[in-house]
């Protein structure tokens, strides 16, 4: 049964930074956009969509607290400021989305609560990984690092390459999805980000090594987790070969990959642990009344969650041309 | 632990629940309404409903984006400054809570990019159901959120293990006699706002002699869902107020300004009740025992007063004792309104009655006011327990919480929701004074050139040529 909801958790997360990567990434490309068209043809690209998207994290939130309550207030309230620094941008991102259209000549701010909120969002989202990756502190079970812990050189790097990362899924999804100047203009962010991410990805594993991470022993204990690294630069290949081939599908499979093998690379190293070393899977997991309770709830509501992506997903696939929908 | 950031922190759940209730109460019923619309629409091929539709679904949009963002941070708040709470109950909130996601927040937001985004793109009947579903998912989310904060005022179903709530009987939970007279007496309030809202907009409209059609259906079928439901929500409420009597008699002491127990129980009015002294000035009340047949339903029954709980355990009386009265008086008005207006016009007075329009279309905050009020009192007066006789809300708090964290997001939260809260209000009103027509025109020029399908949808040609003649 605790099986089941890690699984369920794992998919959430991975849905989230799938589908809202996209959506935040597009936000923080937003910024480089000239002219009415081709910021209306961006926002096309996942206006019906980033709603459902958002509501992952919600998921992964309420799975967290549902089955690992302890996870869920510990993590939470140790990542205080950085959360709610995260929701803010939310918040500024979100309205923009329904605010910009009401409006022609503040629609400025708009804009710049889009991208601003996207950013500002997206590095929080990393800092928060990074954070954890470097172990929080924990006294008799409670956090003990103070209001601004999280705030260190390696979680500062992971916000910018997280932001970086977002940037190129967004950019791999305005080629998949737009025409003309847009997809053009994305193909060449494509190779920017990619080669950004890459020098990102050698500078934290330099750092790492460097610091001497905990998280290092297990890739000593564990050879078997370079497969996903492996498979992310299987991915990297076929990304380079597509955009040389000018697939405008491709681009966002492969970098989807890429965040997958990243993703499992993460989980697996922290295995069995869920707060990174100090609180284990089964130690975090809910009653198991409880669990019972949720397991219709992941049997039968879950699935028709996938579904409801899926229908939204289908309703509006194809290219949204340059009038939007 | 530091009772600043206790403070601060109840200070911003307070703020942060309050500025999000307005919406979900708003598009809920809104909600409702426009799958009525879009139903009555296929049915009848009136164009005036297309109309109607497009129109309200726009407000719809603005209002359900302020609820979608103002509802992600409910739902890392608990995390964040309840700690202790969301750690120990979480076993039982944790649960109900990912129900309401699944069911509910899932299912609006797919569904509502299609009802925003996807009409060109599928058929009519699929539209129909994708209204439905928002509305549907709408009202999940209202059910499960109330079955949740029933939990916490008359906490069942659980023993406590290792200082942890664990759940073991979920019927319990789930159906007892407190959700279903919560959750009733909250979607009613849902569909009220809406339908108030909708008859005030209309009424605008008549007195202002714009939109003939439009404004005439919006104004009779408000204020007649409203005639109707207002008397069903006034015995939802009552018995809301048999659960309070029977399971928090604090809260119950503090609503009625009871300071005594009485066997018959009289019935406070009004009054200014003076806490320091335990006494109530400038009292009106009525006589035993029309205390006890309001809140026990009998001639007889005693009823608590507060002198007999402990002092550390009563609620800031004056917030529930205000609170519910204007809660109370916000329906006796609207209840008025809609009686009247409805019955002005069967005998088809109302549109020529300024003297009564006037008072509609400035009703239109009413329900918000009653909701919010009905909030406090439900929610302050359970004070100072989170969990009701279980858990104290000084210990839910995050232990390690400081006042500069408690500071930074509650000064983060006022800015942000301050501006939000102005451009949307401010566009929904500019919504709302242009009109129907304003989003028409607006389709119609988008459409013509670059997308001819969308023409076809846009309603047929007189609405058109009435745009272009300007109106």
């Amino acid at each position: 049964m605790v099986m089941f909801w890690v699984s369920l958790l794992a998919i959430s997360i991975l849905l989230y930074v799938l589908l809202d990567g996209v959506d935040l990434g597009i936000g923080i490309l937003f910024g480089w956009t000239r002219g009415e068209e081709q910021r209306r043809a961006v926002l096309s690209a996942v206006a019906p969509i980033w709603d459902g998207n958002e509501t992952w994290l919600v998921v992964t939130g309420v799975i967290l607290w549902a089955a690992f309550p302890v996870v869920y207030a510990t993590l939470l309230s140790a990542f205080y400021l950085p959360l709610f620094f995260m929701l803010a941008g939310l918040i500024l991102r979100g309205v923009a989305f329904e605010f910009r259209n009401k409006t022609q000549r503040m629609r400025w701010i708009w804009d710049l609560s889009f991208a601003g909120g996207s950013l500002i969002a997206t590095f929080m989202q990393g800092v928060t990984v990074g954070a954890l990756v470097e172990g929080l502190q924990v006294t008799k079970g409670q956090y003990s690092g103070g209001d601004f812990g999280w705030l260190t050189p390696f979680a500062a790097l992971c916000g910018i390459g997280l932001c970086l990362g977002y940037a190129l899924l967004g950019a791999c999804w305005l080629v998949k999805k737009c025409d003309a100047e847009v997809r053009d203009r994305a193909l060449h962010q494509i190779r920017i980000f990619a080669v950004s991410v890459l020098v990102f990805l050698v500078i934290v594993f330099a750092y790492a090594l460097a610091e001497h991470l905990p998280i290092l022993h297990r890739w000593i204990d564990r050879p078997y987790l370079f497969v996903f690294p492996a498979i992310g630069a299987v991915a990297a290949i076929v990304l380079a070969l597509s955009i040389l081939n000018q697939n405008d599908r491709w681009p966002f499979y492969t970098v989807a990959v890429i965040f997958l093998s990243a993703f499992g690379t993460l989980a697996l190293s922290f295995w069995p642990y869920i707060i990174p070393f100090v609180v284990t899977i089964d130690e975090a997991a809910a009653p198991q009344s409880s669990l019972m309770f949720m397991f219709w709830g992941g049997v039968l509501v879950f699935p028709l969650m996938l579904l409801y992506t899926l229908i939204s997903y289908s309703v509006f696939k194809g290219k949204v041309g340059t009038t939007g929908y | 632990m530091d009772t600043t950031a206790l403070l601060l922190s109840r200070i911003q759940f307070a703020f942060t629940i309050s500025f999000h209730i307005i919406f979900p109460s708003f598009t809920i019923g809104l909600g409702a309404w426009l799958t009525v619309i879009e139903a009555l629409r296929l049915a009848t091929s009136r164009p005036v409903y297309r109309v109607i539709f497009d129109f309200w679904l726009k407000i719809f949009g603005v209002a359900f984006g302020l609820g979608v963002v103002s509802g992600v941070v409910m739902a890392f708040q608990f995390g964040t400054n309840w700690s202790a709470l969301s750690k120990t109950a979480g076993p039982i909130q944790g649960p109900l809570l990912m129900y309401e996601t699944f069911t509910a927040f899932a299912l609006e937001a797919g569904f509502f990019g299609i009802l925003i985004f996807g009409r060109s793109r599928v058929p009519p009947w699929f539209y129909l159901f994708s209204t439905a579903m928002v509305a549907l998912g709408t009202t999940f989310s209202a059910f499960w959120i109330m079955v949740n904060n029933s939990w916490m005022q008359v906490p069942s179903g659980y023993v406590i293990e290792n200082g942890v709530f664990v759940p073991n009987d979920w019927t319990r939970i789930i159906f007892n006699s407190v959700v279903w007279s919560r959750f009733p007496h909250m979607l009613l309030a849902s569909y009220l706002t809406g339908a108030f809202c909708v008859a005030a907009a209309g009424a605008w409209y008549v007195l202002r002699k714009k939109y003939h059609a439009e404004s005439r259906i919006m104004l009779r079928m408000g204020l007649g869902l409203a005639a109707v439901l207002i008397p069903i929500q006034l015995f939802f409420g009552h018995l809301c107020g048999g659960y309070v009597n029977t399971y928090q008699p604090s809260k119950m002491a503090a609503i009625e300004g009871r300071w005594n127990d009485e066997k018959p129980a009289s019935e406070v009015l009004f009054a200014w009740p003076d806490v320091q002294n335990r006494r109530n000035l400038f009292e009106i009340k009525l006589p035993r025992p029309f205390g006890s047949l309001i809140d026990s339903d009998s001639l007889t029954a005693g009823e608590t007063g507060l002198n007999s709980i402990p002092p550390e355990n009563w609620p800031p009386v004056a917030i529930p004792f205000f609170s519910f009265r204007i809660m109370v008086g916000c329906g006796l008005v609207m209840l008025g309104l809609a009686w009247l207006g409805t019955y002005l016009s069967f005998r088809h007075h109302l549109e020529r009655n300024r003297l009564l329009l006037w008072p509609i279309f400035l009703s239109f905050p009413l329900p918000f006011i009653a909701i919010l009020t009905g909030w406090f009192t439900a929610e302050v007066g359970r004070q100072p327990w989170v969990v009701y006789g279980v858990l104290r809300t000084a210990d839910a708090m995050t232990p390690f919480l400081t006042t500069r964290e408690a500071t930074i997001s509650l000064v983060m939260f006022c800015a942000i929701y301050a501006f939000i809260f102005a451009f949307g209000t401010f566009y929904i009103y500019r919504l709302i004074r242009t009109g129907p027509a304003g989003k028409l025109s607006e389709t119609s020029r988008l459409a013509v050139p670059s997308r001819p399908m969308s023409l076809a949808n846009a309603g047929p040609i007189h609405e058109l040529s009435r745009v272009v003649a300007g109106e």
